[in-house]
């Protein structure tokens, strides 16, 4: 069942389309990342699905409902948590999370999202006092303590250090455990690819990919990089003979060959005859982050304004 | 309820932990009366005066200050620094509607003010003799409906303030000019009598004020030029009100 709909999603503002003629649907239970560089239209788009904005064209449909004109009986379902939102100075942890509770018919326990999301020791810290990933990491409680069906959490992660990252990774795991449907707008690959079940790629207000990160991977030329420190030299020539080696660099000692296929089959087993031991060697495979750029490269060649 | 209730305890907390703004709104006035009442002492009836004494005439028009400081300077910069922050729109997207934290603001204001106006009759009867307010009935009716328009400028302002500088930068001299007419920086006594007359009817109908503390009902038109201005600029406010 598609929990949300969205067809021919256009928004402008003044000549500027920041959403140009987007489509997709969302299945329940689902994590749906929404990624894309700088002014693609992630956040318009995720905006117009919370009901903050209104379209210029197309049509949204969230658990059936217009947010526009049902949005009163959608904001108990929908936890949003925004770009740029705070709360004031002096209300603390707890208290901001109670507020909000009181907002709600069924409430989460307030404790035991403080606990799940690492504040336990914070929550009668006041808001000003709190770090940035602290902030951040209140702000995706807030979202969470209506117990919505769908949470739209935009830059979830941004200003959160390694650890607390992986944390709330963890947390948006046990979301999706429970049922829960996310909408997740990033611009971190390896958040985008481990959470989502589907990637949505956005570059300059369309939408250019939309598939599993597995499928968005396949999608560019699957190339490999080996590189490594010979022990004796070695030609060039030797490497860039293999017909699976498309490229042989060099960066001081060390070798790099860019290929496609069983190229480090072919480059080992050509190293092993020759009895040259590669050192520090290392196998680099095309991840979404290669895939992202290859699709907003290519997009960029046309608009490369929109790549700031 | 539960959210409504949520909402006042929240804010008040917030107001409490700004002792600034609640000590200026609850303590200013006294602390007025204390300083003219101590510079002037228990003068003589003046004749100018119909006979009353300075202080009796200076007391009634003192609380302007607090609704003044309240309505006009606290509301609107809270509200416009809520939403320069983005806090009233993060509240748009929960089930709470942002009318409801107005609502509590106003709630939280009307007990500072009751707080502060009671405090100052108290001390301005202990301390120089000044009388009970003599019509208490028209007092309330003066005070409530004087604070209700000045909220309802504040409310304006906070409507559309984009930021809390903007807020600060109107507020301010709106707020002298009430100060001024309502006869708090220079009694009312010893403004022309245009200033006078314009006071009457300006927010928050000083006149009123002083009429009902000293024993006669309050003038109708100028209560009912209050009501009617709250109603206005009410209703403009919540029209004209941006969440972001």
């Amino acid at each position: 069942m598609n929990v949300i709909e969205v067809t021919n999603l256009t928004k402008r503002y003044g000549d500027h389309a920041a959403v140009d003629g987007v489509s997709f649907s969302i299945e329940e239970g689902e994590i749906f990342g929404i990624l894309g560089p700088n002014g693609a239209g992630k956040t318009t788009t995720v905006e117009s699905i919370a009901g903050l904005r209104t379209p210029d064209a197309g049509t949204i449909r969230v658990l059936g409902m217009d947010p526009r004109k049902d949005r009163d009986r959608l904001r108990s379902q929908v936890g949003v948590q925004l770009q740029e939102s705070e709360l004031p100075d002096r209300i603390t942890v707890a208290e901001a999370l109670r507020l909000f509770a009181s907002f709600y018919a069924k409430p989460a326990d307030t404790r035991q999202l403080i606990e799940d999301l690492g504040l336990g020791d914070k929550r009668d810290t006041a808001y000003r006092n709190l770090s940035g990933g602290q902030k951040q990491r209140l702000s995706i409680a807030l979202a969470l303590v209506g117990q919505p069906r769908i949470a739209i959490l935009d830059e979830l992660s941004t200003g959160l250090d390694p650890q607390a990252r992986r944390e709330t990774w963890h947390l948006i795991e046990s979301l999706r455990d429970r049922g829960l449907t996310v909408v997740l707008v990033t611009h971190l690959m390896e958040e985008a690819e481990r959470l989502s079940d589907r990637v949505a790629v956005f570059g300059a207000g369309r939408l250019i990919a939309l598939d599993t990160p597995a499928g968005i991977v396949s999608m560019v030329d699957p190339e490999q990089r080996l590189r490594f420190r010979p022990s004796v030299p070695i030609e060039d020539s030797l490497l860039s003979g293999l017909p699976e080696v498309k490229r042989v660099e060099r960066s001081g000692p060390v070798v790099i060959v860019t290929g496609t296929g069983n190229v480090v089959a072919a480059v080992t087993s050509l190293l092993a005859r020759r009895q040259v031991v590669a050192n520090d060697l290392r196998v680099e495979q095309a991840n979404l982050d290669d895939a992202f750029l290859a699709l907003t490269g290519r997009l960029s060649a046309g608009t490369t304004k929109e790549l700031s | 309820m539960n959210e409504m209730r949520s909402l006042i305890v929240t804010e008040a907390r917030l107001l409490f932990r700004d002792p600034v703004t609640w000590l200026a709104a609850i303590a200013l006035p006294t602390v007025v009366l204390l300083i003219f009442g101590s510079i002037f002492g228990p003068s003589e009836p003046d004749p100018a005066l119909g006979g009353l004494r300075f202080i009796d005439v200076f007391v009634p028009s003192l609380v302007v200050i607090t609704v003044g400081t309240l309505g006009i300077q606290t509301l609107p910069i809270r509200l416009a620094t809520y939403r320069e922050k983005g806090v009233l729109r993060r509240l748009s997207t929960t089930p709470a509607h942002p009318l409801r934290l107005l609502a509590a603001q106003l709630v939280i204001y009307l007990a500072t003010a009751v707080i502060a106006l009671l405090l100052l009759i108290v001390v301005a009867h202990v301390a120089f003799g000044v009388p009970w307010p003599g019509h208490p009935l028209g007092y309330l009716a003066a005070f409530l409906l004087g604070m209700s328009s000045l909220f309802a400028i504040g409310l304006v302002v906070a409507a559309v303030a984009p930021s809390s500088r903007a807020a600060t930068a109107v507020a301010i001299p709106m707020f002298f000019v009430v100060m001024f007419l309502g006869g708090v920086y220079l009694p009312r006594v010893y403004l022309p009598d245009i200033l006078i007359r314009i006071g009457d009817f300006t927010p928050p109908g000083v006149q009123g004020l002083q009429d009902a503390w000293l024993g006669t009902a309050p003038q109708l038109a100028p209560l009912a030029g209050m009501a009617i201005l709250t109603v206005v600029l009410g209703a403009v406010a919540v029209r004209i009100f941006r969440w972001e």
